[in-house]
C-alpha cells in the first residue's frame, strides 16, 4: 500500500497549540488524487490521539498543495509542553505515513 | 531622468540572513560580501526570544537584546559599509536602544563611520490591561503566571521613519517578521497602507526570506526523495524585488543548497494558518493566489499575492513565568530494551506518584514524538526512558532527574548513560490592542570618522 510519503512532501509549523500541516505534491498531476484521498476526516483518523481538536483543509491547487490545520494538537502549546517535540516539528513525517 | 522610467526597471534586493538568533553566522557574511544586496534582514525573535531577554534587562539595564549581537555585528559590519547594504534586524530584543549603543561601539571600535536607528514602542507592558482575554483560550491574561514581557507586533509603518532617517543599520524590538522585509520596500518605493496588493507580495516576499536558509533546502532534505547538494555551506536566500512587489527569488553563486518550487512551496505555506488570510500588522495577505515558477537554476519568480486592508488592532505576545520543568532520561539496549525501559518508567510513577500535577513519560526511540509507532512491529535496538514534570520551584524540580538517576543502582538491568535537566519555563500568549495605546517610535544613533558619537 502506497504512502503519502511517496507522493507527497510537507513541513509542519506551529502557532501556539496549533499545528499546520502542508502537503505538497511532488508532481501536480498527482494533486486531485491527494483532494479526493486525504479528507479532513481521513487527517483525523490517521493522527487520531495527536490532534485532540478541529482540523481545517485548505485547496491550493495552483501550488499542487493541501494545508491542513489542526487545533490542540500540541500538547497545551509550543512554550508549555512537556513534550520533546513541543513544536510538533515532526509531525510532518506522521502525516506522510498516512497510506493511501 | 523621468522618474517614472527609472521606478518602472527599478528593482530593491533584499536578503534573508537569519531564521532565528542561533542561526549559522558565517552565511549572512557571504550574502553581505557577495550577495549584491540592498538591505541584508536578520529575523531574530521566536515567540519567546523576547521574554527571556527581557528577563536578562531586568537584571541588567545595559542588556536585553540579542546576545550574539556582538559576534553578527562585528562579522557583518566590514562588509556592509563596503557594499553600502543596510541592515535590518529586530535583534534589539527587549532593548533595541542598547543594541543601538552597542551597534554604534562596535563601529567606532572597527572605525567604520555608522548611523543606526532604533524603534522603540512594541513593549507594551504598561498599557497592557491583564483582564484582557487572551486569543488561545478567552481566559484573561493574568491567569496564567507572573507577567514579564508584552510586546506588540509592530509593522512596517512603524520602521518608515528609521528608514527615512538614513540610517545604515535599523533596529527593532518586536516586529512582525514579515513586515522586516515590507518596510524596505515601502520605503524604496513609496508604497502606501492602500497599496493593498503590493503590500501583500511585499509579504510574501518576507515570509518566503524570512526563515534564512530554510528556502534553500534547509529543513527540507530527506536523503533518496528531497535530495539538497552541500547542506554544510548552504547559501541564504535573496529577492529582487519591482515597485509593484513581484520578486524573483535567488541565492549566491557556489554556496550549497538549492531553491526549487518545492522548497518554496514548503516556505510559503509554512506557519499560515490561512492561505486566504494571512494577518500581519501592514495587510491582510492572501496566498492562495500565489504562483511560484522556476525560471533558472535556484531562481523562482513569485507572483500574485493580494491584500486587503491591514487588521484594526496589533497582536501581542506576553510572556509570562510558568514555572519549571524537571526532566530525567536514561538509556536501555539490546534485547527486551523496551520492556525493561516500561518497568523503569513504572518505578518512576510509582516513586513520584501525586508529586507532580504534570508528568509525561517517553520512550525515546519508540513513542516521544507522536506516542505511538505508525508501524507496531518496529522494534528498535535501544531506546531511552525521558521522564518530565512540571514544577513550582526549582528544587521540586529537580526530584524528577534524581530518580531517574537512582534507576541505577535500583532500577531494571542495563540501564546507562543518565542525563538530568531543570529549566525555568517561560510561558507565552496573545491577545490584541488597540493601535491607539501604541506609540512607536525612533532613536538615532551616530558615528563618524574624527566625531565622537551624537
Amino acid at each position: 500500500m502506497p504512502k503519502l510519503y511517496d507522493l507527497a512532501h510537507c513541513r509542519a509549523g506551529d502557532k501556539g497549540n496549533t499545528s499546520i500541516l502542508s502537503l505538497i505534491a511532488y508532481r501536480p498531476d498527482d494533486y486531485a488524487l491527494l483532494a479526493g484521498r486525504v479528507t479532513v476526516d481521513a487527517v483525523a483518523q490517521h493522527l487520531r490521539g495527536i490532534v485532540q481538536g478541529a482540523i481545517r483543509r485548505y485547496e491550493l491547487p495552483q501550488l499542487s498543495a493541501l494545508q491542513f490545520v489542526c487545533e490542540h494538537s500540541l500538547n497545551g502549546g509550543v512554550t508549555t509542553s512537556l513534550a520533546l517535540d513541543a513544536h510538533g516539528k515532526s509531525l510532518s513525517f506522521a502525516l506522510l505515513e498516512m497510506e493511501i | 531622468m523621468n522618474p517614472n522610467e527609472k521606478r518602472a526597471v527599478k528593482t530593491v534586493r533584499l536578503g534573508g540572513g537569519a531564521g532565528f538568533a542561533g542561526d549559522r553566522l558565517d552565511a549572512p557574511v557571504d550574502l553581505a560580501e557577495r550577495g549584491k544586496l540592498d538591505y541584508l534582514i536578520l529575523e531574530c525573535l521566536a515567540e519567546r526570544t523576547i521574554a527571556l531577554a527581557q528577563l536578562r534587562r531586568r537584571s541588567d539595564p545595559a542588556t536585553g537584546y540579542d546576545a550574539r549581537l556582538h559576534e553578527r555585528v562585528e562579522s557583518l559590519l566590514p562588509a556592509l559599509v563596503r557594499n553600502r547594504v543596510k541592515l535590518v534586524s529586530n535583534f534589539g530584543a527587549a532593548n533595541p536602544l542598547a543594541a543601538a549603543d552597542a551597534v554604534v561601539d562596535i563601529a567606532r571600535r572597527l572605525k567604520l563611520p555608522i548611523k543606526v536607528a532604533a524603534v522603540t514602542g512594541d513593549d507594551v507592558l504598561d498599557a497592557l490591561d491583564l483582564s484582557a482575554p487572551t486569543m488561545e483560550t478567552g481566559a484573561p491574561l493574568s491567569s496564567f503566571g507572573p507577567v514579564v514581557s508584552a510586546n506588540a507586533y509592530l509593522g512596517a509603518e512603524a520602521m518608515l521613519p528609521a528608514l527615512a532617517s538614513g540610517a545604515d543599520v535599523i533596529l527593532t524590538g518586536r516586529v512582525a517578521d514579515p513586515s522586516l522585509f515590507v518596510a524596505p520596500l515601502m520605503h524604496e518605493f513609496g508604497w502606501t497602507l492602500d497599496d493593498v496588493d503590493r503590500l501583500a507580495r511585499g509579504t510574501a516576499v518576507g515570509h518566503l526570506l524570512e526563515c534564512g536558509g530554510q528556502l534553500c533546502g534547509g529543513y527540507f532534505a530527506d536523503p533518496g526523495r528531497k535530495e539538497v547538494p552541500d547542506m554544510a555551506n548552504l547559501g541564504f536566500p535573496f529577492a529582487d524585488v519591482d515597485a509593484d512587489g513581484n520578486a524573483t527569488l535567488g541565492k549566491v553563486a557556489d554556496t550549497g543548497g538549492c531553491i526549487t518550487r518545492a522548497t518554496a512551496t514548503e516556505q510559503l505555506l509554512y506557519e499560515v494558518t490561512d492561505p486566504h488570510g494571512y494577518l500581519t500588522p501592514d495587510v491582510v495577505a492572501d496566498f492562495s493566489s500565489v504562483t511560484l515558477t522556476e525560471s533558472g537554476r535556484d531562481r523562482i519568480d513569485v507572483r500574485g499575492a493580494r491584500g486587503r486592508v491591514r487588521p484594526s488592532q496589533f497582536k501581542v505576545s506576553v510572556g509570562y513565568l510558568a514555572g519549571y520543568v524537571g526532566e530525567g532520561e536514561i538509556g536501555y539496549a539490546g534485547t527486551n530494551a523496551i520492556a525493561r525501559a516500561q518497568l523503569a518508567a513504572q518505578i518512576v510513577r510509582e516513586r513520584l506518584n501525586g508529586r507532580f500535577s504534570e508528568l509525561r513519560i517517553d520512550l525515546v526511540g519508540s513513542t516521544s514524538l507522536h506516542g505511538r509507532a505508525f508501524d507496531d512491529d518496529e522494534r528498535p535496538y535501544e531506546v531511552r526512558l525521558r521522564v518530565a514534570a512540571r514544577a513550582k520551584s526549582r528544587e521540586e524540580a529537580a526530584i524528577v532527574g534524581d530518580e531517574v538517576e537512582a534507576l541505577y543502582t535500583n532500577g531494571p538491568a542495563g540501564g546507562g548513560g543518565t542525563r538530568k535537566y531543570v529549566t525555568e519555563q517561560i510561558g507565552i500568549v496573545s491577545t490584541l490592542i488597540d493601535r491607539s495605546l501604541v506609540s512607536p517610535q525612533v532613536a538615532v544613533r551616530e558615528w563618524k570618522a574624527h566625531a565622537e558619537a551624537v
